[in-house]
């Protein structure tokens, strides 16, 4: 088993709730999945279209993310100037620079061997841990992230997220590539998935992975369950819903 | 006879349903009523008492399940399985209801005033499930005995594999399912329709509603047909 859940914020000036409201969220599918969870986080990407955000994590404990930052910085390259700047929480760090992954990734690999790359992007940071999702929320304070939309899970098998995310590099629209998914995929799934600007939900056509939403004039909030939403303000207002088999909705950051 | 208040925000679902399951302490008890329900699993399971129960909120997975002369209302929305297995008794969801709903029930009522989900009364054994609005697809599987009335419309494959239950829909099939077959009604469905909504207390003709039931043709094996099982 395991647990989902998702939310956008509709109004810019609600966007530093963000963390606040997902973090009950998050617990309340512990019961789903209590031995780890994760989060994406998306921001307003920077106005400098150079600069990319690593999510790095050292499930060793051992990295001093200060010390490679600097590192980094006093590296040499033919060809490109480093920029970089970085802020860490625990065993988790977000790097902003302008390196590309090929030259960026090899060297981690080289001299930070412990370090896995969970995500590069513009707008996305992301999170994982093993633990209670109460303890990894409060590890790296995801109660004070701030941001327009955000996709959160309690254990999870993420393998389907592969071809996703090959279809839309190869450039499909998030629409597309979740009907193909449909044609594609043999198993029960609920897909709960964020892009930059886009939150999309879609149950495979025999729907026995759960899902609810909650909509009011401020957010749209997604669980495997109610109890995760229940706390949500305005909650008894909201306009709620268990999405149709196969009936895909996307909204806009 | 007195009515208890248990608000959830302050005790847990066990309490409440080891009072629930007490009948020297549910002697003087005609009502209790529950409060910030917030989607709790299993409340409300495996009454055997005739008291009311109300539930004000949504609720989660398996409410009133296993029910026993007791009258248990949902003021909200209610999870996977309600009433599921149910024997006797009234189940009341004002809200929409999830998968499974009236799973099994071999007895008592189940009204839903909004919509079910998928698999509505699948395996159902002998209880009336009247449902406002539409049902999901899957809904009567199996179905061995008892009634449905569905006031909107199904998704797929009603009635799939259906034994002796019998379905009443107004709306729109989307498709019927293996060895379901729409039948002309009968002064006897008439009048079966027309006390279900009476139980409801909803106002429709009973005149627009049709009846689905088995064919009867998967109840012996078929050796020459042996590819479409």
């Amino acid at each position: 088993m395991c647990g989902i859940v998702g939310l956008l914020i509709k109004k810019p000036e609600l966007q530093p709730h963000l963390g606040e409201w997902l973090v009950p969220m998050l617990e309340g599918m512990a019961e789903r999945g209590p031995d780890s969870a994760g989060l994406a986080l998306f921001r307003k990407p920077s106005a400098n279209g150079q600069i990319k955000k690593y999510s790095l994590f050292d499930p060793t404990g051992q990295v001093r993310w200060q010390e490679l930052l600097e590192h980094l910085k006093n590296r040499q390259y033919a060809e490109t100037a480093v920029s970089a700047s970085l802020t860490s929480q625990a065993n988790h760090a977000i790097l902003h620079t302008n390196l590309e992954p090929p030259i960026l990734k090899p060297w981690l690999a080289e001299h930070y061997p412990a370090v896995y790359v969970l995500s590069v992007g513009r707008a996305i940071e992301l999170y994982k841990d093993v633990g209670s999702p109460r303890a990894i929320a409060q590890k790296y304070q995801f109660h004070k992230l701030a941001g327009s939309h955000a996709v959160g899970h309690t254990r999870m098998a993420t393998e389907s997220c592969k071809f996703l995310e090959w279809r839309l590099r190869e450039g499909d629209d998030l629409a597309t590539a979740l009907a193909k998914g449909a044609k594609e995929f043999d198993g029960f799934y609920t897909f709960l998935m964020g892009t930059g600007d886009q939150l999309a939900l879609v149950r495979d056509a025999f729907a026995c992975k759960p899902a609810v939403v909650a909509e009011t004039e401020d957010y749209v909030a997604i669980a495997s369950e109610f109890r995760s939403l229940a706390h949500l303000p305005h909650i008894n207002d909201a306009h709620i819903f268990e999405p149709a088999p196969e009936e895909l909705h996307i909204w806009k950051a | 006879m007195e009515s208890v208040t248990f608000d959830l925000a302050n005790t847990t679902v066990r309490q409440i349903n080891s009072f629930l399951h007490d009948r020297d302490k549910l002697r003087h008890v005609s009502l209790v009523k529950i409060l910030n329900p917030n989607g709790a699993h299993n409340l409300a399971c495996g009454i055997d008492s005739p008291i009311a129960v109300e539930i004000h909120g949504h609720a989660g997975y398996y409410v009133a399940g296993m029910n026993q002369q007791a009258r248990v209302t949902v003021f909200g929305n209610a999870g996977t399985g309600t009433a599921e297995n149910m024997m006797s008794g009234l189940v009341h969801i004002k809200g929409y209801a999830s998968g499974n709903a009236g799973a099994s029930a071999h007895g008592g009522t189940l009204i839903i005033d909004g919509s079910a989900g998928l698999r509505c009364g699948i395996s159902l054994k002998g209880a009336d499930i009247i449902v406002g609005g539409s049902v999901g697809s899957f809904s009567a599987f199996m179905a061995q005995a008892g009634r449905i009335l569905i006031c909107g419309d199904a998704g797929d494959a009603l009635g799939d594999s259906l034994y002796e239950a019998v379905i009443y829909i107004k709306g729109e099939i989307k498709s019927l399912g293996a060895d379901a077959q729409i039948e002309p009604m009968q002064e006897s469905d008439y009048q079966a329709v027309a006390e279900l909504l009476s139980k409801a207390g909803w106002d429709h003709d009973p005149q627009a509603f049709k009846r689905v039931a088995s064919a009867k043709q998967l109840y012996h094996w078929n050796a020459n047909a042996s590819k479409e099982y």
